[in-house]
């Protein structure tokens, strides 16, 4: 599992919004940029970012993923730490960006140097900033889909859970197919949709059983995934990306000191 | 070679919608997958057998060629005949002539995959000798004239009732839905063939090159009988069985049974080192151990060596979400789930087989539950790569539209002007955000979900417009 290395606590940070999130999820951006700024950590959004390459990666076609990887490698050669709001977008530039460069003197180097100051949106605040209450008030019962590239390819597994317990008003609804892929899979879904229909299937029914009444996860490929189906089914469950859940303010309620919790269990417990 | 890898779309369709299918796949979320979770955590340190097991398999397929020889003049030296085949038609030939060199009429055979791999049953079948599987599962597909669906659990796509209909109808023995009276069923007939057999064939789960052993794991004797019961014995591995020593037995053992089933160890675990000897009460006059290549010094030498590592476990299936949705049969040879998604390319070619790499969505439960960590989602993505720079491997129009794409993701102006294009795209097609029926080739999407429209403000339009001049900082770093 890849590690990073770099950037100690950093107050100035590039975004790197995704191109889902940018189209189809743009409140999870702004919601990702509000929490950043609130912790303190002033967001720059290098303009001329546009995809990370992975559907053409993900497709076989590496050399078309090389040429749109590169741009983003001199888009982001300025900034000393990016943060994504996506694990698999996190997965391409620090697991997939180097295997693409292997070999290329010209970007190798450049590739490698990404990968070790990129973060996945959870993994930065826990990791990165030590923060597990970001003084978030949210009530529901929430229930949380660990994305396929996020924990299995980065190995982020207790982050967002942490982030989750650090939100007042919240109830974690433990999923038994938590960890089990939606189906997404890219252009997977579009490719083989009966077998990506049974996944999904799947997972909606755990999120019954869950009896969750907000669905939240890392990533907005899962995210429209999962959401598309609940609306086709007509289901109310609210569907959202854990930086616009850890926006949610709301009203405090009264006898709740700031940064406390009405849970006894405020910190340190792993998820559920 | 029949090859069902072409069909894998119209047989993972059907197979959803197989009821009795259905059922029976249930077993690998609620029996298979929690077993080897529970078994290896019990172990309290299955993360280190896992690095070390990796690390004699790459050991030993890095230096292939010397633990193999050294295998071999082990063998040589007990006593036991060596039989190279470079593809499946000389593997087979070889053990016809093995057969015939005793005059045999009945074969018996533990359960093998690499004995599938060379359809090894119908050719000797064929050639007139009476072939019989031993293993339960092996023995009931058999019966039904089917193939193996799983690497340890052939009959997994059976249920019960299917099974116990089968038995009644080709043994006419009475129904019985009772397991252990069918499993006595069973045993009965196979007893008979035991002792009527003159060849025993098995597969090899390790061979280890130090002491010329060949190591066979099963649960239900059938491989200790097939083994040396019948005069001669023919053991077929694949060359990638080798381990180099004795002692990375324990470890390898240890790491493919509780993989496999969960077991601390399995029922059976048999070594047999050269045929029987004069003092030995039991065991085989002659012992042959073919070792096959049949496509594995190519997968050697390319960049897909670490299929090599594969120990047959099966746990890859169990815990695979399109195994467990589709089952083996859809991937039309002989090797399901994820690793056989690989192996399959890598043993008979791309060609024909594109959907295998291409049909999974690179979530990682495979790798996670490998007892040799093999990353199968990586190379799965290698041989999508080998797809496209394969001449016909990729259409045409999906080239051009990722050259097109990666055009556009180089300009950020084509890029902003192309999302607000699609935004503008979906306004007649949307209702309330949400798209009911896309337009082919995108409509798999909207067969069972809506899509989600482009959002009317894509993120960068609102950075520019108002977010970039919130202020910066709300409040202080919190702790």
């Amino acid at each position: 599992m890849a590690e990073p290395a770099q950037c100690a606590r950093p107050t100035r940070v590039a975004l790197f919004v995704t191109c889902l999130s940018d189209v189809f999820y743009p409140e999870a951006g702004e919601a990702t940029v509000r929490v950043l700024r609130r912790l303190g950590v002033q967001v720059d959004f290098p303009p001329a970012q546009t995809c990370c390459g992975q559907p053409a990666f993900n497709a076989g076609f590496r050399a078309q993923a090389r040429a749109v990887a590169r741009h983003q490698l001199e888009v982001l050669a300025p900034y000393d730490c990016v943060v994504v709001p996506s694990g698999s977008c996190t997965a391409m530039f620090r697991v997939f960006y180097p295997e693409l460069f292997a070999g290329d003197p010209e970007h190798e180097a450049q590739a490698s140097a990404l990968a070790e100051r990129t973060y996945e949106f959870s993994e930065f605040l826990v990791r990165v900033l030590g923060v597990e209450d970001v003084g978030a008030v949210y009530e529901g019962k929430v229930a949380y889909h660990a994305s396929c590239h996020l924990l299995r390819e980065l190995g982020v597994d207790e982050p967002p859970h942490r982030l989750l317990q650090g939100v007042r008003g919240t109830q974690v609804m433990p999923m038994d197919l938590a960890t089990q892929c939606c189906g997404f899979g890219g252009t997977f879904a579009v490719k083989y949709p009966d077998i990506s229909d049974a996944m999904l299937k799947k997972k909606i029914e755990s999120l019954k059983r869950a009896g969750a009444d907000t669905l939240v996860s890392c990533d907005a490929g899962c995210l429209m995934h999962m959401a598309g189906r609940l609306h086709r089914q007509g289901d109310t469950i609210r569907v959202m990306h854990l930086a616009e859940l850890l926006s949610q303010q709301g009203t405090v309620p009264a006898g709740v000191p700031p940064g406390g919790l009405p849970k006894e269990n405020t910190n340190g417990a792993s998820g559920n | 070679m029949h090859l069902g890898t072409e069909g894998f779309v119209d047989h993972a369709k059907h197979a959803l919608q197989d009821a009795p299918l259905q059922e029976a796949l249930h077993l690998l979320t609620t029996h298979f997958a929690p077993r080897r979770v529970e078994a290896m955590a019990a172990l309290g340190n299955a993360e280190e057998l896992r690095t070390q097991a990796r690390a004699i398999k790459e050991h030993t397929i890095a230096h292939l060629d010397r633990y193999l020889e050294q295998f071999v003049a082990q063998l040589t030296r007990l006593g036991v005949q060596v039989h190279w085949a470079d593809d499946a038609a000389e593997a087979r030939a070889i053990i016809t002539s093995i057969a015939e060199g005793v005059n045999a009429k009945v074969v018996v055979k533990g359960k093998s995959m690499t004995t599938e791999e060379i359809e090894l049953n119908g050719h000797l079948e064929a050639e007139g000798y009476t072939v019989v599987e031993t293993d339960l599962g092996e023995y009931i597909i058999q019966l039904a004239g089917e193939a193996p669906s799983h690497i340890i659990a052939p009959a997994i796509h059976k249920t019960r009732k299917q099974i116990a209909e089968l038995l009644h109808d080709k043994l006419q023995t009475p129904y019985t839905e009772v397991i252990p009276e069918m499993t006595q069923i069973a045993r009965r007939s196979l007893r008979q063939q035991f002792l009527r057999a003159d060849v025993g064939i098995t597969g090899v789960n390790f061979a280890i090159a130090e002491t010329g052993s060949v190591v066979i794991v099963t649960n239900e004797g059938n491989g200790r009988l097939s083994s040396t019961m019948p005069k001669v014995h023919v053991a077929v591995m694949g060359m990638e069985k080798v381990i180099p020593r004795l002692a990375d037995l324990s470890v390898m053992l240890k790491v493919l049974t509780n993989s496999a089933t969960g077991q601390k160890i399995s029922s059976y675990v048999t070594m047999m080192t050269g045929p029987r000897r004069s003092h030995d009460l039991d065991g085989p006059e002659a012992l042959h151990v073919v070792i096959l290549d049949n496509g594995r010094t190519s997968i050697l030498r390319s960049a897909n060596r670490e299929a090599l590592y594969c120990l047959r476990c099966g746990a890859c299936l169990n815990v695979c979400p399109i195994y467990q949705n589709i089952g083996g049969h859809a991937y039309g040879w002989v090797y399901p789930g994820p690793i056989g998604a690989v192996l399959t390319p890598l043993l008979v070619g791309l060609e024909g087989a594109s959907d295998l790499p291409r049909a999974s969505t690179l979530c990682g439960a495979c790798r996670e539950a490998c007892p040799v960590k093999i990353n199968i989602p990586h190379m799965l993505l290698q041989l999508r790569q080998e797809l496209v720079e394969t001449k016909g491997g990729s259409h045409w129009s999906e080239k051009r539209l990722f050259s097109l794409w990666a055009w556009m993701m180089q300009r950020p102006r084509w890029y902003g002007w192309a999302t607000k294009l699609a935004a503008l795209a979906h306004v007649p097609l949307a209702r309330e955000g949400w798209v009911g029926k896309l337009p082919p080739p995108f409509h798999g999407w909207t067969q069972s979900r809506d899509f989600k429209a482009p959002a009317a403000m894509s993120f960068r339009q609102r950075w520019q417009q108002t977010l970039q001049h919130e202020s910066e900082t709300v409040g202080e770093p919190r702790q």
